[in-house]
């Protein structure tokens, strides 16, 4: 579910899983920046992040928690209130 | 999930949290530097940098069922988070037979949604019942 992870010196980041990024085209005209909206009854967009978890540094993919109900929730920084 | 590294997640764990919740958070504190994940759950604020208070609860399929936003100041109701989740998960078991109307909470009347409901709603529910 949640891989250990091990750890190097530089702070590791995730992303978002199956999406290549856009490459740059020819084209002369600026490149739109596609956001699209979360919906409700559809598909949470997969992602792999580095964490914490009791001791330990980890790796989680959402997809690994398929058939499980998952809450998944964000907040403006470390040391507020949740 | 926020944009703090692991590191930083850990000291807040260390430092503060296990001093509320025995033994420190029991479930992975993730780290979305630079909040690309925020970003595609449209809660990451580009001028502040960091994410708001979003909550997403998705389903054994991979479905989100619900999601609330506020922003900063403002905490969650945990109870409200559970009672959504337990809501979902009855209709789940019930494959759609049953909904839970406004106010619901485990142990109080649901509805089954069908032709013979249609306009009798205001049989089977009443407006106290919205309320706790």
């Amino acid at each position: 579910m949640a891989e250990e992870a091990s750890v190097g010196c530089a702070r590791p980041t995730g992303g978002p899983v199956g999406e290549e990024p856009l490459k740059s085209n020819d084209s002369p005209k600026p490149i739109k920046e596609e956001r699209t909206m979360i919906m409700v009854g559809q598909k949470a967009p997969d992602f792999i992040a580095p964490g914490y978890k009791q001791g330990k540094f980890v790796n989680v993919k959402l997809s690994d928690y398929l058939g499980k109900w998952v809450l998944l929730c964000f907040y403006p920084g470390d040391f507020t209130f949740v | 999930m926020s944009i703090d590294s692991m590191f930083v997640h850990k000291m807040w764990d260390h430092d503060e949290l296990a001093k509320m919740v025995q033994g420190g958070i029991p479930y992975p504190m993730l780290s979305d530097a630079g909040g690309k994940v925020g970003k595609i759950f449209g809660v990451f604020d580009e001028d502040a940098g960091v994410e708001a208070r979003g909550r997403f609860i998705i389903d054994p399929d991979g479905v989100i069922q619900g999601f609330e936003v506020l922003t900063p100041p403002v905490g969650r109701n945990i109870n409200e988070t559970l009672r959504q989740v337990q809501a979902f998960q009855l209709v789940r078991q019930t494959k759609g037979a049953e909904a839970t109307p406004s106010g619901w909470r485990p142990g109080k009347k649901t509805l089954k949604p069908g032709i013979d409901l249609v306009g009798k709603v205001w049989q089977e529910w009443k407006t106290s019942m919205a309320f706790d």
